[in-house]
């Protein structure tokens, strides 16, 4: 009886396992092809099914901490040459001080891809322009470097080349003389990356930043969105922007 | 009215000394431009923060001027003032030259000035400046146009339908060019309506006054007779202009200062943005606007040194305007997060600072020096200038009879 009810064990041991691992290897190809479902192939358009975003809160942003500016910089080789008047910024730390009450916080803050964007609308050749999937970027061999668009963007988030370049990223092409600002690195966010700020916000824990798509309603940007009151900077232009913040 | 008997000025060696003399200027704006492109634009004052510099002032300065500069032409084609009409031909003439001159440092300022063709080629319709594009070439074609109605006899019945077109062209060119600002929602010191009014007003002005000094300097420098009975009608009207622009700088400032919203950029303009601060009052306010009026009407109105003392003095006040509008609007820091302190290290919620650099100088003179350049040369090919302005050329009271 003993023998046979430690056999029935087990068997039945055996037989649950099998069917774990037979259900697992039925879920998990679709749990990871779900995942995978947001890269798309290089060689089919942007479409409008994702619109990228970006969620920061301030509360969790250190005071201090540089890494999503130094990650930046890195990743797009915005090596800079000590004058900070010219030298480009695509995202940069904001500290705030509330005139009343003396609270501070710190932000990072970038282009906030907005969905009707000032920059694209002043644009005399087309070549500040938004993705399908909304990011807005600069199509440097049509920028004709009027900054036109830098007079328009209400969150002072583009920079003029001002130098001769060196040493350029083979996917972060610059161009002397015409403008730039930050691409949701575009590069990675195509191959199913996160934006190196983001990454660099992660590493440190801080996790302050979060990056998706706010048209899927199961991304962890679109959830949290739900959950918490957010804000947008200067919401009175209506722009829509795609980075929201928490605590400002 | 007599006719008008219209003649090219003396060529010879005064007239290659004058060209080669503007000349000069015009090659140095050549050689800042192609400086500032070579090494890129921090050599410039400009920056990220303070992002459209000098070149920009006197680019705009030039645009609204050349439109003004066509008043002369209009008064007489569209509103029947023959008195005027001897004038119409070089009120056409420097409005196509001081546009070229504007456009001239617009260009040569921009990041890819190489890249003009693109901007030629590729049009976002939604954008004012693609807009200013069509219509400062277009206004060139149209300009160019009226000047052949009025020059070539046989089309003279044309002249008329020929003005109204550029009459209505060049107030529409002027509210584009004062658009540019008034489109602008981010800045606090922008985005008002009233910019593109106020561009056409100020456009009056500055073309007035460098019309009358042109005039002026022409004719002596040919030494063709210029009677007072045009000059004195002319600078009348200028007081005019001048007192207008003054009331549409209140109008603005009093707008925007009934705006809680607005105290911070007004406070800056008016009361403590240092050198913006200056220019507005000593500048565009005492030298550029109440000075100009004391002269053109006071007892120095009937001479003609303290006419042309007056006209530059507008034309002085007038650059600063423009200067405190682009800079000083860029200056003063964006409002993104209202009653916070802001500070960064992108000179966030600070004054921008700002010193223009000498190529940026350079440059924007050359502008002036290639309308004044092509002025002079259009004037010794084509018949510009009538032989005499004289008093008993010009009747003044012909346009009342000529009207009805």
């Amino acid at each position: 009886m003993s023998e046979e009810s430690g056999i029935d064990i087990y068997r039945r041991r055996f037989l649950s396992g099998s069917a774990t691992a037979a259900a697992g290897m039925a879920i998990v190809p679709g749990v990871f092809l779900h995942e995978i479902g947001h890269a798309k192939p290089a060689a089919d358009p942007v479409t409008s099914d994702v619109r990228w975003g970006m969620l920061i809160d301030s509360n969790k942003c250190a005071e201090g901490c540089n890494d999503c500016v130094k990650a930046c910089n890195d990743e797009h080789g915005l090596t800079g040459h000590d004058r900070p008047a010219t030298d480009a910024q695509w995202i940069r730390k904001v500290k705030l001080k509330d005139k009343q009450t003396g609270h501070t916080q710190t932000l990072p803050l970038l282009c906030q891809h907005c969905e009707h964007p000032p920059c694209v609308d002043v644009c005399p050749t087309g070549a500040s322009f938004k993705r399908h999937d909304g990011i807005v970027l600069v199509d440097k061999h049509i920028c004709i470097g009027c900054r036109y668009c830098m007079m328009a963007c209400p969150y002072k988030a583009r920079s003029f080349v001002h130098e001769t370049l060196q040493d350029q990223l083979p996917h972060a092409p610059r161009g002397k003389g015409t403008v730039e600002s930050c691409t949701f690195c575009v590069h990675r966010v195509d191959n199913d990356g996160t934006p190196a700020c983001v990454e660099a916000c992660s590493a440190e824990n801080h996790n302050a930043m979060v990056f998706g798509d706010l048209n899927d309603t199961s991304s962890e940007i679109s959830k949290q969105l739900r959950q918490h009151s957010t804000s947008q900077i200067r919401a009175d232009l209506q722009l829509n922007t795609g980075v929201r913040y928490r605590g400002i | 009215m007599k006719q008008v008997d219209y003649r090219e000025i003396e060529g010879g060696l005064p007239f290659y000394m004058l060209v080669g003399a503007i000349g000069v200027f015009v090659l140095a704006a050549l050689g800042a431009a192609y400086y500032m492109e070579h090494n890129g634009h921090w050599v410039t004052g400009m920056s990220n923060q303070v992002i459209w510099g000098t070149p920009h002032v006197f680019a705009v300065f030039l645009i609204v001027a050349a439109s003004g500069a066509l008043n002369v032409a209009s008064i007489s084609s569209v509103f029947g003032k023959t008195a005027y009409k001897p004038l119409a031909r070089l009120s056409g003439l420097l409005a196509i030259t001081l546009l070229v001159g504007g456009l001239a440092v617009l260009v040569l300022d921009l990041g890819r000035p190489d890249r003009l063709i693109v901007a030629m080629t590729y049009y976002n319709f939604k954008s004012i400046f693609a807009w200013n594009i069509m219509l400062y070439t277009g206004f060139m074609a149209v300009v160019g146009v009226y000047l052949w109605m009025m020059m070539e006899r046989k089309m003279n019945t044309f002249t008329r339908a020929a003005g109204m077109t550029a009459f209505i062209w060049r107030l529409t060119l002027t509210t584009g060019t004062g658009s540019i600002f008034g489109f602008l929602v981010a800045r606090q010191a922008f985005d008002a309506a009233i910019m593109a009014p106020m561009f056409i007003i100020m456009s009056f002005s500055f073309g007035l006054a460098i019309f009358i000094l042109v005039l002026m300097a022409l004719y002596k420098w040919a030494d063709r007779p210029l009677g007072d009975a045009i000059v004195f009608r002319l600078k009348n009207l200028l007081g005019v202009f001048v007192a207008a622009v003054l009331y549409f700088v209140i109008a603005y400032h009093l707008t925007n200062l009934y705006g809680t919203e607005n105290h911070g950029v007004e406070r800056f303009i008016l009361l403590d943005g240092g050198i913006y601060t200056q220019l507005f009052w000593i500048v565009q306010i005492g030298i550029g606007s109440l000075l100009p009026l004391a002269l053109l009407y006071g007892p120095g109105g009937k001479s003609r040194l303290w006419i042309s003392i007056a006209c530059l003095l507008t034309i002085i006040g007038g650059l600063a305007q423009i200067y405190i509008i682009i800079i000083g609007g860029q200056a003063y820091p964006m409002e993104m997060f209202p009653g916070k302190e802001v500070s960064s290290s992108f000179f966030d919620g600070v004054v921008a600072s700002y010193t223009p650099s000498l190529p940026e100088f350079v440059l924007g003179f050359g502008g002036v020096a290639i309308a004044l350049a092509a002025t002079v040369v259009g004037t010794r090919v084509l018949r510009f200038l009538p032989v005499s302005l004289a008093d008993d050329q010009v009747d003044p009271h012909h346009s009342a009879t000529d009207a009805a």
